[in-house]
């Protein structure tokens, strides 16, 4: 590099936002570490970390345009391959992904290939460069059902292939839950909103506070556009199905985020317990720790070798004080004018059943109670199976059906979290962007076969 | 997106980065692979009409702390290929890719009639232009040919005539750098006849000693001979001498510029000083044809960066500052100055002044109880080295100063005072 590195001022927080649960648990690289690592990295040919993102973006030729100090260039790859790339560099589990297919992982150490990704989106952020330009008009129209991350990267891949796009979000601002449902500390809204502005300055018409199926029907959308990409990733967690539920102090792991990342004050003192154990779980957790609460427990009904959180997020929580406790599955929630004052549990035995698979069984007569000011549930996300049902999308307990980003509907597709079985990979956010991208080339498939007189 | 055509000599290519004669050129596939990636030129690998023999094994690279590649050296001679097989898939290369620029670079036994020969066949073949290797530093000198032509300016001259009698493409002499002042030998290709000149094969070098078998690297069956060296290490010596040429009135030919070139920027830096266009070689021994995507992405948008339309209005445009040292304003001052937020407290600057420079760097209380480095201004003298020992970016710049004298060189000087 020949000037000095690029220092992001994106970085520091703005003023009312500098409180533990806004400020970045996760610092950018330093000027010498960026140069480092970019003269680092061996520029491998037919790479494992470009092969192990889901996304294929060119790692070595982006690492490598930095080195270069073209940054521009470098930004565009990344941001070509995954139009979700600034999100993707501060969440993806990278140590799974790129990171973790780098040849230097065992005799060195692999290149720091998500922060490095950072330092180039931050940089693009910082100059407002613009990356990309929209194609040719096809004069073809695709509606967009969710301006999450699947969403916004089919929508992105249309525009370049030249279709007029409109995204319907039911909420203020698009970018999903990387908007709303990540926590700050690991993701500011900011970056995810400078991502959705890369797209809609691509010319998408963007409607925002609209619900499909409520502000605006699934047969008007249907029949008003060429093709349909429902990309509604899943709802805000599930009840737990026990008495007490509706006490204040019980919430929504997925909503308390929420209203923390719209800056809203959200108290959460003394003691909280929080069920589950997945990724959700261990960002609830920890966001009740920043927010001030003193002794937060996670309980899961399994034991740790089942829990799905990821290693590191495991140790993050376990760094913030969070602690864990295992086979533990709740009865009811205790309240007293009207709030939450205990849970009680039933320790469970894990079982083998019949078929290979394990049964969560509770042991009598091992019921306790803990007292609590907080429960927080974060057993997984609810399915949209009412959207499905009035598009008439087949789907599996709320899991859309499709194959290769096709619904049993012509002119419905679908990509994202909406697509993702249970119990299959986890939910991640470059998951959804690529099937999003590839979803896209598929209804442009799908529209050019029409022009042709093909379907 | 800038122009970024380039005619040298009348050699047209649609970027100004042509592949080196060299093992990358050495066949048709290899050429089509690289057009295929987008490079807008290749000098084949040199050409003869008694193709020669060559060993095993033929490189060393040079690591420096750990990293490879600093430099390499090579004892390979020219194509070991047939004349009629290269010539063939010249024609093909040609017909698949009418808009590159493809070279062949030619390297006959100084004898008339040979050369002619030779040109003509090629030239048959479709080439765009000849580039003459009078600059192969090792092998071929021993027997007459390379850089046993391209030390001695006569030789050049002649065998430049011979082959601009017969040309009917432009002629490109290729240099060697293993000599006392290329200018005199680009004169004599000038005089020759050339419509370009192109610089630098490879300086003279030998790799290194194996501690085990005391063997030279590379080795041929134990023995070593001294071979050709290239690569990151040798660019500010090409970039002297394309800078040597392209301010001189006795070359007024285009330059194409070689030696070390491994990014866009060190292209834009052969570029400023007067090179028309750049070749490449080491680099792409080092990582593959692919590296041409950053080469034509950077240098484009450098160009869109400060507003040029085109790569040609960069060539030249530094070679005016490039100027004897007698000609430099001795009243003129720089200082170092180090930007306390950004010290990282290694003391390197502190060492190297200290044992290497003038005893100016001096360590001070820094008012909090610690301690900080600081610049004597009045002793030093903006020799540049602590700025060069940094390892942080920005951390000491060198400040301009006013010594209240008025500009005065040497020149200057020497014809007011004798
Ligand atoms: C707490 C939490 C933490 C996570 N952490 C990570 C992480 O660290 N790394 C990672 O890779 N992944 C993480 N994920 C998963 C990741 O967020 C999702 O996989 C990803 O956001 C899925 O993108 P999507 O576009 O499919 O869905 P979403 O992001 O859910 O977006 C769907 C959008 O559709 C809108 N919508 C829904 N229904 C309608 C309707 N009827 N009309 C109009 N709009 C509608 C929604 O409002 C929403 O904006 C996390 C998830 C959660 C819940
Ligand atoms: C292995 C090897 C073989 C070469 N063979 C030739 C050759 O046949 N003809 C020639 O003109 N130059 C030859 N060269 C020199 C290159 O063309 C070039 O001038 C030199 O390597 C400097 O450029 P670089 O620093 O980009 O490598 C060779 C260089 C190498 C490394
Ligand atoms: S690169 Fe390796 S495998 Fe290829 S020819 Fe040379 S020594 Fe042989």
């Amino acid at each position: 590099m020949t000037g000095p590195a690029f220092k992001s001022p994106l970085d520091r927080p703005a003023l009312a936002e500098e409180d533990a649960a806004h400020v970045s648990i996760h610092p950018p690289l330093g000027h010498l570490q960026v140069r480092h690592e970019a003269n680092r990295c061996l520029y491998c040919y037919d790479a494992p970390c470009t092969r192990a993102c889901p996304t294929h973006i060119d790692v070595p030729a982006f690492i490598r345009k930095i080195a270069t100090d073209n940054l521009l260039g470098s930004a565009r790859v990344i941001m070509e391959a995954n139009p979700i790339g600034a999100s993707c560099a501060r969440v993806c589990p990278t140590e799974y992904l790129c990171e973790g297919a780098c040849v230097l992982s065992h005799d060195e150490s692999p290149i720091r290939i998500g922060d490095l990704q950072r330092y180039v989106t931050d940089w693009a952020r910082a100059t407002g460069v613009k990356l990309f330009t929209p194609g040719p008009g096809s004069g073809r129209q695709v509606a967009i059902i969710g301006g999450g991350p699947a969403g916004l990267s089919a929508a992105r891949e249309l525009r370049l292939l030249g279709h007029a796009v409109t995204v319907f979000e039911a909420k203020s601002q698009l970018g999903g839950l990387d908007t709303y449902g990540i926590v700050p500390f690991r993701l500011p809204a900011a970056v995810s909103l400078w991502e959705a502005e890369q797209v809609t300055a691509l010319g998408v018409e963007v409607r925002t506070g609209t619900v499909v199926g409520l502000d605006i029907s699934a047969d008007t959308v249907l029949s008003q556009f060429d093709a349909v990409v429902l990309a509604c990733g899943m709802g805000y967690v599930p009840e737990l199905g026990i008495p007490g539920e509706d006490l204040q102090g019980v919430w929504d792991a997925i909503e308390l985020i929420e209203r923390v990342k719209m800056g809203e004050p959200v108290p959460v003192p003394g003691r909280v317990a929080v069920i589950g154990a997945g990724n959700t779980a261990i960002d609830a957790a920890t966001c009740a720790r920043r927010l001030g609460a003193e002794e937060v427990v996670i309980y899961y009904r399994r034991s740790e070798a089942e829990m799905t959180a990821y290693p590191s997020e495991f140790a993050f929580a376990k760094s913030e004080g969070v602690v864990f406790r295992w086979r533990c599955l709740p009865v009811r929630i205790l309240g007293g004018s009207g709030r939450v004052q205990g849970i009680e549990f039933v320790a469970t035995d894990l079982v083998q059943d019949a078929n290979g698979g394990q049964r969560v069984q509770p042991v009598p007569g091992s019921e306790f109670m803990v007292a609590v000011d907080t429960v927080i549930r974060a057993i997984g996300q609810s399915r949209r199976a009412r959207l499905l049902e009035a598009l008439g999308v087949e789907h599996e307990a709320g899991v859309v059906k499709t194959t290769d980003g096709r619904t049993n509907l012509s002119k419905v597709f679908a990509a994202g979290d909406c697509t993702f079985a249970k119990g299959g990979r986890e939910a991640m956010v470059v998951e959804a962007a690529e099937q999003g991208k590839r979803t896209a080339r598929q209804v442009h498939a799908f529209l050019s076969g029409q022009a042709q007189g093909g379907v | 997106m800038a122009d970024l055509s380039t005619n040298l000599a009348g050699i047209r290519s649609p970027n100004p980065f042509w592949l080196a004669s060299a093992p990358p050129t050495n066949s048709g596939y290899q050429v089509m692979r690289a057009f295929e990636a987008g490079w807008g030129g290749a000098v084949w690998k040199t050409l003869t009409d008694d193709p020669v023999v060559n060993v095993s094994s033929r490189f060393a690279g040079l690591r420096f702390r750990g990293q490879s590649m600093a430099g390499m050296n090579n004892i390979e001679l020219i194509s070991d290929r047939p004349l009629e097989d290269n010539l063939r898939e010249i024609r093909e290369v040609k017909r698949r890719f009418p808009d590159r620029a493809v070279i062949a670079s030619l390297m006959i036994e100084p004898k008339r009639e040979r050369w002619q020969e030779v040109v003509k066949r090629v030239q048959d073949a479709g080439v765009d232009g000849f580039e003459l290797n009078f600059g192969c530093p090792h092998g071929m000198s021993e027997r007459g040919m390379g850089s046993a032509v391209g030390q001695v300016p006569d030789l050049v001259r002649q065998n430049t005539e011979w082959v601009a009698e017969v040309a009917e493409v432009p002629v490109i002499v290729k240099l060697t750098p293993n000599i006392t002042d290329v200018r005199h030998t680009a004169r004599a290709a000038a005089q020759g006849g050339a419509n370009a000149v192109s610089m630098i094969n490879t300086i003279n070098s030998l790799m290194g000693v194996d501690l085990d078998t005391w063997n030279p690297i590379p080795h041929v069956d134990g023995l070593g001979a001294h071979g050709g060296y290239c690569g990151p290490a040798v660019k500010p010596i090409a970039l002297h001498m394309v800078a040597d040429c392209a301010r001189d009135p006795g070359v007024p030919l285009p330059i194409s510029g070689i030696g070390g070139v491994a990014t866009w920027q060190d292209a834009a830096e052969f570029l400023l000083m007067g090179a028309s266009n750049v070749q490449v070689c080491t680099a792409v021994m080092y990582q593959g044809f692919r590296i041409i995507e950053d080469l034509v992405e950077g240098l484009n948008h450098y160009l869109d960066a400060r507003g040029l339309a085109s790569v040609e209005d960069l060539v030249g445009k530094s070679v005016h500052k490039y100027v004897d040292w007698n000609d430099l304003n001795l009243s003129y001052k720089v200082v170092a100055n180090i930007d306390q937020d950004l010290c990282i407290h290694c003391n390197r600057c502190y060492i190297a002044c200290e044992d290497a420079a003038h005893q100016c760097i001096h360590p001070a209380e820094d008012g909090s109880g610690g301690q900080q480095l600081v610049v004597d201004v009045n002793e030093c003298v903006g020799c540049n080295l602590c700025h060069m020992v940094c390892p942080v970016e920005g951390c000491i710049t060198m400040v301009e100063v006013d010594t209240g004298r008025p500009p005065e060189t040497w020149r200057q000087w020497q014809s007011i005072h004798a």
